[in-house]
């Protein structure tokens, strides 16, 4: 499953970053950001009408993540 | 690991001086780190070969000239951004004999790879965790002394903010760059990366056993605040509702402080000027009072309003507000082609365009960029904010200006819409990148930030159109007092009105109003100038002869025509600087002329028929 079919407040594992049209670049930016596979990451909000959603990773770093680029992050749950 | 590929220059000799360079991730605070660390005297600085300028200051310690460079915020030393190839260049073509890098104490977890890539580059080094205060009421708990020892150079815990570990960092450094008499460039840095990737078990290692992260469940006043500002419903109401008060703010304290400026200019050359000036002839005098003198007096007068906006800017910049606004208007920007950053830049905007254009440097993306780039001038800067608050007082009682004002505003933001979406169908303008956009927590700003932000900022405005203004009020000078012994529609200036006017009297323009116009470009504030000049009365005679001969439509024409055409020669001047393009640079000069004249003509045109 990726970052989008996460529900809001729902808390899950990086798995990996998808090489998407943006290429190593995104996978680059994401990595500075603390999305590794492995790390935590959680949805705490999603914008309205298809806006970004406010992730947090590891505990301490939140960013907007657009949902064309979410799609690329593969994640799985805890259990 | 592998042998660095380090380059030595040899800075023993007298002749070279040292140099520190400050490095470090976005939102770690690394400017106020670098404002403490030169005592606030940096100066902005061309570097040959690197596509922007950077901060730099000059310190003496213990009677050694020293040179601190402020490199950008970046994320990734081997990314692909823009200031991230200056760093990259910088580092390749400069020698550095020490790198201080400024990482956030709350986001060691993560920003341990940049640490970790200054390792591999073999550099001399020290590292500040910045924000330790904030780490601390976070939660999260860390050994730097031994981080340093793993990393290979110091590790020291600070608040730039607040002071706190800044003297012994201090210490440190002045000791660190002492005792380095060799600097150091590394040729292809890519390679030397690449070579040394930063994996993510190597940072698992460096961080085990002295790092430790609170819950990732942890509930903080960030997210408190977070669940009503970007709450799905208030959200957005409370964003518009913050600059509503941005608003309110300029029009009843930025405004009126603009009178005592002026009662003081008045009084120097009362008093001052005019019986200094009395030996000289006419001519001469004529043109120093009221052409050179006249053009820095209104520069001056708008000082503190301009002050005002960079202040508003900075608390909502320094707050973390201004990235949740970012966050909140993308589900709008996206679909014209920019991101929730080229809505903040258009904020910064409304401040002054020129510093809002340079705010486009974090757009990685050269086409998005350059989109943004084209928008921005449509931000109603403050200077033209003069302008039509000048113009509505004649034509529209008060509470009706505000209206017509607000409208400006409205028509600015629609503008910029669509022109954004118009252009991002063409492939110059399509490139995508990643949206990523960091939400840092919510922090009071430092006032002593802001002010020394602001101080700067003035600085730089007032220098940099100084010149601007003493040339465009001379010129209007010139082209009101010549041929000698003409007056109004005879002088030059009304010859080039009347020239102009086929084109402008459709939009219910005078030639008067067009010569305005023509040396708006120099820059938009000159207009109110120009007036007092053209017509050769004081401000408030203008006021009353506009409040006699124009009709609300002209005015109000007049001001969507000056909202929207060329942009002013400074802002030109930046956007041509960032963009090193002269094609686009004509286009930032011919599209927004074709769109300011199409609004106009059809506002009069339109209300013109309705009232008929």
């Amino acid at each position: 499953m990726t970052l989008l079919d996460l529900s809001v407040g729902q808390v899950a594992l990086v798995d990996s970053v998808f090489l998407s049209h943006h290429g190593q670049g995104l996978v680059n930016r994401l990595e500075a950001m603390g999305i590794i596979p492995g790390k935590p990451i959680q949805v705490l909000r999603k914008a309205a009408l298809g806006g970004p959603l406010h992730l947090r990773i590891g505990s301490t770093t939140e960013v907007a993540m657009r949902r064309s680029e979410a799609q690329w992050v593969s994640v799985k749950l805890e259990h | 690991m592998a042998h660095c590929q380090r380059g030595k220059v040899n800075s023993a000799r007298a002749d070279v001086q040292k140099r520190i360079a400050l490095i470090g991730q976005p939102n770690t605070g690394k400017s106020t780190f670098f404002n403490r660390l030169t005592k606030a005297n940096a100066a902005i600085a061309n570097w040959p070969g690197l596509t922007v300028d950077l901060f730099q200051a000059t310190v003496t310690w213990e009677g050694e000239t020293v040179e601190v460079v402020d490199l950008p915020g970046i994320y990734d030393l081997n990314g692909f951004s823009e200031d991230e190839r200056v760093v990259q260049r910088f580092l390749e073509n400069y020698a550095v004999n020490l790198l201080v890098v400024v990482v956030n104490a709350a986001q060691i977890d993560r920003q341990i790879r940049l640490l970790l890539q200054v390792q591999s580059l073999g550099l001399p080094a020290v590292a500040v965790l910045n924000l330790a205060d904030e780490a601390k009421r976070y939660g999260v708990q860390f050994d730097a002394l031994a981080l340093g020892e793993r990393l290979g150079f110091p590790v020291y815990p600070i608040s730039a903010k607040y002071g706190t570990g800044c003297e012994r960092a201090l210490t440190a450094i002045q000791r660190q760059i002492k005792a380095q008499s060799e600097a150091y460039q590394i040729p292809e840095l890519g390679n030397v990366l690449a070579a040394n990737p930063v994996s993510q078990a190597k940072m698992e290692a460096v961080i085990a056993g002295i790092v430790h992260m609170p819950s990732v469940t942890a509930r903080t006043l960030t997210n408190v605040i977070d669940g009503v500002m970007l709450h799905p419903i208030l959200g957005i109401p409370l964003f518009f509702a913050s600059m509503f008060v941005v608003f309110w703010l300029i029009w009843n304290v930025g405004l009126p402080s603009a009178d005592p400026v002026d009662a003081v200019t008045g009084w120097i050359q009362s008093t001052l000027l005019e019986p200094l000036l009395a030996p000289l002839p006419n001519l001469l005098q004529d043109l120093l009072l009221h052409g050179i003198w006249a053009g820095f007096a209104a520069l001056l007068s708008f000082v503190p309003l301009v002050a005002l906006f960079f202040i508003v800017m900075g608390i909502l910049e320094g707050s973390g507000y201004l990235s949740r606004a970012a966050y909140l208007m993308d589900t709008l920007m996206g679909r014209v082609g920019l991101d929730g950053r080229g809505f903040v830049l258009q904020m910064l905007g409304f401040g002054c365009n020129v510093p809002a254009i340079m705010g486009t440097r974090v757009i990685r993306s050269r086409g998005m960029r350059l989109l943004a780039m084209l928008v921005i001038p449509f931000s109603l800067c403050s200077a033209r904010l003069q302008v039509f608050v000048f113009i509505l007082a004649a034509v529209l009682p008060n509470s009706q200006g505000a209206i017509a004002l607000f409208s400006l505003y409205v028509m600015s933001f629609v503008t910029a819409f669509l022109v954004a979406a118009l252009f991002s169908r063409f492939k110059a303008f399509q490139v995508r990148e990643p949206f990523v956009l960091e939400l840092p927590p919510y922090r009071f700003p430092s006032l002593h930030q802001v002010f020394l932000r602001v101080w700067g900022e003035m600085k730089e405005f007032v220098t940099r159109l100084s010149i601007f203004m003493v040339i465009g009020t001379s010129l209007i000078w010139f082209l009101t007092s010549f041929p000698q012994g003409t007056t109004g529609l005879e002088t030059y200036a009304g010859q080039l009105g009347k020239i102009f006017q086929p084109l402008m009297n459709p939009l219910g323009i005078n030639p008067f109003l067009t010569v305005t116009l023509i040396v708006g470009f120099v820059a938009k504030e000159v207009q109110i100038a120009a007036l007092t000049v053209i017509y050769g009365l004081s401000n408030e005679a203008v006021t009353e002869e506009l409040r006699r001969t124009m009709t609300f439509a002209q005015g109000f024409s007049f001001c969507l025509f000056s909202l929207l055409y060329v942009p002013c020669l400074t802002t030109l001047g930046t956007i041509w600087g960032e963009s090193k393009s002269w094609r686009y640079t004509l286009l930032a000069v011919l599209a927004p002329l074709v769109i300011a004249w199409a609004v106009s003509f059809s506002f009069y045109q339109g209300v013109t028929l309705l009232w008929h």
